[in-house]
């Protein structure tokens, strides 16, 4: 019986089966006649798919009435430490809930006013917790914080940034679990009608082969940071009607060298600058000129962008993209 | 010998092999002006650059761990132990987390930076062997330097704690090392110190080997071990801060070239000087080759190649011989 059970439990999908089926035949087995009908009724087809359509009307009638009878309360005290999420809950009108923001919070300028708690790297858990959130967002890979917060009983909603369309999405399920569902998918609909505006905008002119780059040494080019071929950079230049020269390397950054730079002859090369205090001019764009053969050094096509909205992944990604746009195609947006 | 020519051998192939094909007869030929030629760039900006950054970054690394070792009679020194390294380290951080580098137009001020902070250290260190009195052993000075690199390693950690997350993720990718510096001017400004160094370092080979058995054994053959020692470190600092600034802080070459070199040319340091320098260049040379050419597009910092690579031959060799 021991033996059985730990196999039930460490065994895989097969071992499982077994000791199922011994069981039904133990049960089955015997001097009960309406068990003896139980065990002709498993050869019979027609019954065994009667039954299961009744199991499958069963746990679909189970998951709604879970849902539904113990909906999550709407949260009136949030804690938010992720900039894009900060921003999602004020541009969908759930600023009011906010108690606590991270470090790194910026905008609106409304996030002055509220308490800072630390960030990604240095939450700060008694802070958060003497703020009596209801609910705290937090970053997918903050494991730490979870834990400590599941042992104070307070509930998170992890947080993890992807693609252009994992905006929208969050927003939504934000909006849902914050208790402002409907001013969530209007925000949401709205961020993916004018998103889908611009695609369509610059989707009948040529698409430039692009270099989106987020990091690079003032003065040289040095230390070379660009958009791979994942994430909402790539999605933003995809969307703004460039073709990422990194698409086909699958990672959100890439180090680059400057042989790969000119491998790739990128005929367009954005820099996008967002640090606080960072005071770089068009003038650095200088650097690139040590490489004259890439098309877009050639063709005077090297832009630089600066704001904080190209690396916070929330709302204002559709002003964003429509900067990489009318850059990408200012023929499109006179 | 054999050192020698491994080196230029693969000095010579190295800027041949890299992520793009390129044909030789494009790069040397002059009837395509260069601004349209991409073999030429790829050759002359992207890949020889990084060939000779790498020899020169490896030598002084290599070169400033035999004097290290042998001087403060430790196996387990490196470039990093008199906390040179991280006040270079430190001069970067400041630098790029307080946006200081925007300021010189036109001109990346992180080496600039990266070498005030090595000359900062190396003050330091200097004063304190200096203050040294008659006696005391090198335990001390290496005890300080081993405190005075902790203490500027949380310097570090505040600043970069203290500045915006996208300044720290700067910061943090420039201490990966790099030996893409895409020009010239870079490293024949650290060419300058470097060589002055060598020379400095070149007149005492008989002092390191006395030196490295015991002082007095070394005083009672007549060497003046005190200023032996101090134009010892302080050109061994000026290399360290020279390659740190030119390549940021490659780990491992400084600690483990000088004990692959000795276990193969033995210990007498007019062979070891010149036969770590040489290894040193070209090892690195080669980690370099591989971090831009394995990964594909996205490249790999060399500093992690050099302990992948290095860790693992040096226990073969430790092994081979105690077999």
């Amino acid at each position: 019986m021991a033996a059985v059970s730990t196999n039930a439990l460490t065994g895989g999908a097969r071992d499982r089966h077994e000791v199922a089926k011994s069981w039904f035949d133990r049960l089955t087995t015997g001097a009960r006649p309406e068990l003896v009908v139980l065990r002709r009724a498993q050869d019979d087809p027609e019954i065994c798919r009667r039954v299961e359509r009744c199991l499958r009307v069963f746990v679909a009638v189970i998951a709604v009435l879970l849902a539904s009878a113990a909906p999550r309360a709407a949260a009136s005290r949030v804690i938010s430490i992720i900039p894009a999420t900060t921003e999602m809950l004020f541009a969908m009108g759930a600023g009011d809930r906010l108690v606590g923001v991270g470090t790194y919070d910026r905008f609106p300028p409304e996030v002055d006013r509220l308490p800072r708690v630390g960030a990604l790297l240095d939450p700060n858990v008694e802070r958060i917790l003497s703020l009596r959130p209801d609910l705290v967002i937090l970053y997918g890979t903050q494991a730490d914080l979870r834990q400590q917060l599941e042992r104070a009983h307070v509930p998170y909603y992890p947080y993890v940034h992807r693609g252009l369309a994992d905006i929208t999405q969050t927003i939504r399920s934000l909006g849902a679990r914050v208790g402002v569902e409907a001013a969530g998918n209007a925000l949401a609909d709205r961020i993916e009608r004018q998103l889908a505006d611009i695609r369509s905008r610059t989707g009948s002119s040529g698409r430039p082969k692009t270099l989106l780059v987020f990091g690079r040494e003032p003065g040289t080019l040095r230390n070379i940071d660009a958009s791979g071929g994942v994430g909402f950079l790539h999605d933003m230049v995809e969307t703004a009607g460039g073709a990422n020269v990194l698409a086909d390397v699958k990672q959100q950054s890439v180090m680059l060298s400057t042989e790969v730079v000119l491998a790739r002859a990128p005929e367009v090369i954005i820099e996008l600058r967002y640090a606080r205090g960072d005071a770089t001019t068009a003038a650095d764009l200088r650097a690139w000129d040590a490489l004259p053969a890439i098309p877009a050094v050639k063709n005077h096509k090297v832009f630089m962008l600066q704001g904080e909205e190209f690396v916070v992944p929330g709302p204002r990604v559709v002003a964003a993209t429509e900067r990489l746009a009318k850059t990408l195609h200012p023929e499109l947006f006179k | 010998m054999g050192f020698a020519a491994l080196t230029i051998a693969v000095c010579l192939t190295a800027p041949l092999i890299g992520s793009t094909p390129i044909h030789i007869s494009r790069v040397f030929d002059r009837t395509i002006p260069f601004a349209d030629n991409v073999d030429a760039q790829v050759f002359f900006v992207a890949r020889l650059p990084r060939v000779l950054a790498s020899v020169l970054v490896g030598s002084a690394f290599a070169i400033a761990g035999v004097v290290f070792q042998a001087f403060l009679r430790n196996p387990l020194a490196s470039p990093d132990t008199l906390g040179v390294s991280s006040g270079a380290t430190l001069g970067a951080v400041v630098v790029i987390t307080f946006h200081i580098d925007t300021a010189v137009l036109g001109v990346s001020a992180v080496p600039v930076a990266t070498f005030a902070g090595a000359a900062g250290a190396l003050g330091i260190v200097y004063a304190m062997s200096v203050a040294r009195r008659r006696g005391t052993s090198s335990t001390v000075l290496l005890l300080a330097g081993v405190a005075l690199s902790a203490f500027l390693g949380a310097l570090n950690r505040f600043i970069q704690v203290i500045g915006d997350y996208t300044d720290t993720f700067r910061s943090i990718r420039w201490m990966m090392g790099s030996m893409d510096v895409g020009s010239y001017t870079d490293i024949v400004v650290a060419l300058v110190p470097i060589t002055a160094a060598c020379v400095a370092i070149g007149t005492l080979p008989r002092e390191l080997d006395l030196v490295s058995i015991g002082t007095e054994a070394a005083e009672s053959r007549g060497v003046d071990v005190r200023r032996a020692e101090r134009v010892a470190l302080v050109s061994a600092s000026l290399l360290t801060g020279s390659a740190v600034s030119l390549g940021g802080p490659i780990p491992f070459v400084g600690i483990i070239v000088p004990h692959i070199v000795r276990l193969i040319v033995g210990a007498d340091h007019r062979l070891v000087l010149p036969a770590a320098a040489l290894f040193g260049g070209a090892f690195l040379v080669i980690c370099d080759v591989i971090a831009r050419t394995a990964f594909g597009a996205a490249g790999m910092p060399v500093g992690a190649i050099t302990a992948f690579l290095g860790g693992p031959f040096f226990l073969w060799l430790l092994f081979r011989r105690m077999r």
